[in-house]
């Protein structure tokens, strides 16, 4: 597992038109594990996509990554994915797959969603929940928007971790 | 009235479900500590048991929030408020009317 303040892993993953996508190249990139099936996910997801909106003029990436096993759950295939983008709700993030489930793994990641805040280096300095409460839309991604700010502005996160919360990734068998 | 919770351990969602429904339930006169908790615990038992995610709430083999076309398995449930915002549980107004429906109704069978 990463921890704060250690190299996050790169990874290349396809998006639901099949451009590959890498972290970095910006002054913070979000990587956020979520997926199609999940009532936190969906809690959650237009907070996110705010934020990836509000954050834009500072070059802020957000890369939303599906690590669910679509066998299983039909819901999360390649083509409900595409779906979903088509549809605009993943404006301005690109929908990655990780089909192989390495980049969860190697993330370590929990949970949908599960969010990760990497720096211009590339080093961690945020995992867990994008907020307090998934009920509660005035939250506005306040976990997440904190790190944030304390990344552009060169300051450690304040919290820098919090337990993520929402449904157990569905790894294959 | 048979009031039923059907849950599956790995989702996180039925504890806040069964606390509202309890809640729900004193509200209107009814005994918190009747709710039959079931879980689910496998592929074939969701089959055998119409589970469509956790938690499903059942009153009288009533879903308070009939699916609508969900598939059967192990998964959380995704719910709609009723001011549009997606939940992993149901709306308690739902629960809570659900239950009066069921409960006027038991009323008139005696």
């Amino acid at each position: 597992m990463t921890a704060i303040g250690e190299h996050a892993p790169t990874f290349a993953l396809p998006d639901t038109d099949g451009t590959m996508h890498e972290p970095g190249g910006a002054p913070a990139t979000v990587v956020v594990f979520t997926c199609n099936h999940c009532p936190y996910a969906l809690a959650w997801h237009e907070r996110i996509v705010a934020v990836a909106h509000d954050y834009s003029d500072r070059a802020v990436r957000v890369l939303a990554i599906n690590p669910t096993d679509a066998e299983r759950y039909p819901r999360d295939s390649a083509e409900a994915m595409r779906a979903r983008v088509q549809q605009g709700e993943f404006d301005g993030v690109p929908y990655l797959r990780d089909e192989s489930q390495d980049v969860a793994r190697a993330y370590d990641a929990e949970t949908t969603p599960d969010v990760f805040v990497l720096d211009a280096d590339g080093l961690l300095r945020y995992r867990g929940a994008p907020d307090a409460d998934y009920e509660d839309p005035a939250q506005n991604a306040a976990f997440l928007r904190d790190a944030l700010d304390a990344v552009l502005e060169g300051r450690e996160p304040d919290p820098a971790q919090t337990p993520p919360v929402g449904c157990s990734i569905k790894w294959r068998p | 009235m048979r009031v039923e919770l059907l849950f599956w351990a790995d989702c996180p969602s039925h504890p806040k479900a069964l606390a509202d429904l309890r809640a729900a339930m004193a509200e209107l006169g009814l005994d918190p500590n009747e709710v039959i908790v079931r879980e689910v615990h496998t592929d074939a038992d969701a089959e055998q048991e119409h589970f469509v995610g956790s938690p499903t709430i059942r009153i009288d083999g009533v879903d308070v929030q009939p699916p609508n076309g969900e598939p059967l398995g192990l998964t959380c449930r995704v719910y709609h408020r009723r001011d549009g915002r997606i939940s992993p549980t149901p709306d308690p107004a739902d629960v809570r009317d659900a239950l009066a429906t069921a409960q006027t109704a038991t009323t008139e069978r005696e």
